[in-house]
């Protein structure tokens, strides 16, 4: 992966877009503005399966209606974050906050996976109820409480705390895979 | 005392200060700020997207308006409780920047709006329904110019 990484960074427009006094910004910017769409849509929903807020609505509706928009700003999400890491790519391939949030990524995706499979094969009975069963409210707390973790993670990447040029104990220089010539002894 | 003499002792208070002097204080709340920021866009965004037409549009505006609320005053408490230790931090940075004042003055506007335009056209029952339209449209635009120009913060020193 590393090599990948070192590709991507030889790259003029890599360094063109890092380097940009406009560019990078608005990218970055639309990134935040697409958490905004992405995990605040997906947020209600989740507070919906959780009994916390629209309550007097049926589940099914904020799903039909309100999860496209999710799906749209995860979309651009997605898209601005790859381009962040095009950008910078050696530095943050190296970055723990940037590896557990990949992790935290996918596992945020086997729940919503994990979920929308049991939507499916057991008929939703408690689709106008208040408050879902557990299980439900227990898949949605997973859901917000990852995905916030996300965010933290996400925020943390651009902190140079344990990045690998600087002194690291050993615990930081395996997570985030620092390699000898990186390191500074 | 003038604006800046203002600022400057805003920032040399204890709040500023205490969170000046740590490494890891500012980017904590900032990381809670995000996620105030989360919650309170996605209270607004069913709101306005309703207003445009588009989202739970089997739902009457009132109802959804109603049903948002608690979401979206969680969501402005989170901001406030995160945002301002964030400020008192570095006041006088603040004080010269820019986007810090493009960002305050559309969020007192968009708050006014909120309490004296939007939300009182919404209860009543017989508002035109291009004027929700735009109620709509005015308060993504203020919302989003608050998220942008909060972000641009950082970028413009």
């Amino acid at each position: 992966m590393r090599w990948f990484a070192e590709w991507l960074d030889s790259h003029p427009w890599s360094t063109a877009l890092h380097e940009s006094l406009h560019m990078y910004p608005i990218v970055e910017s639309t990134h935040v503005l697409s958490l905004m769409v992405f995990v605040g849509t997906l947020f209600i929903v989740d507070f919906r399966l959780l009994g916390i807020a629209f309550r007097n609505m049926p589940v099914s509706e904020l799903t039909s209606r309100i999860l496209p928009w999710t799906t749209l700003g995860f979309v651009v999400i997605v898209s601005t974050g790859l381009m962040l890491f095009y950008a910078i790519p050696v530095r943050t391939y190296h970055s723990i906050w940037f590896r557990f949030k990949v992790v935290l990524i996918v596992a945020a995706g086997i729940n919503a996976w994990l979920f929308h499979r049991r939507m499916k094969k057991k008929p939703v009975i408690w689709n106008d109820d208040p408050v879902p069963p557990l299980h439900v409210r227990a898949s949605a707390a997973v859901s917000v409480l990852v995905w916030s973790c996300v965010i933290i993670c996400g925020r943390m990447i651009a902190y140079n705390w344990f990045d690998c040029d600087k002194q690291q104990p050993a615990w930081v220089q395996f997570l985030a895979g620092c390699v000898a010539e990186d390191l500074i002894h | 005392m003038s604006l800046y003499d203002l600022f400057d002792s805003l920032e040399r208070g204890p709040i500023g200060e205490a969170i000046r002097t740590s490494h890891w204080l500012f980017p904590v709340i900032e990381a809670f700020h995000l996620i105030g920021l989360v919650v309170l866009g996605g209270a607004v965004l069913v709101v306005d997207l309703r207003l445009l037409g588009l989202g739970l549009t089997r739902q009457s505006i009132a109802r959804v308006t109603n049903a948002a609320k608690p979401v979206l005053y969680c969501g402005i408490a989170m901001m406030f409780a995160t945002g301002i230790p964030l400020a008192l931090s570095e006041m006088i940075k603040l004080y010269y920047n820019r986007s810090f004042w493009v960002k305050v003055t559309a969020l007192t506007v968009v708050l006014i709006f909120t309490f004296t335009v939007k939300h009182p056209l919404i209860r009543r029952e017989n508002t035109n329904r291009l004027l929700l339209f735009l109620i709509g449209l005015i308060s993504m635009t203020l919302w989003f110019t608050v998220a942008g120009s909060g972000r641009w913060i950082g970028f413009s020193s």
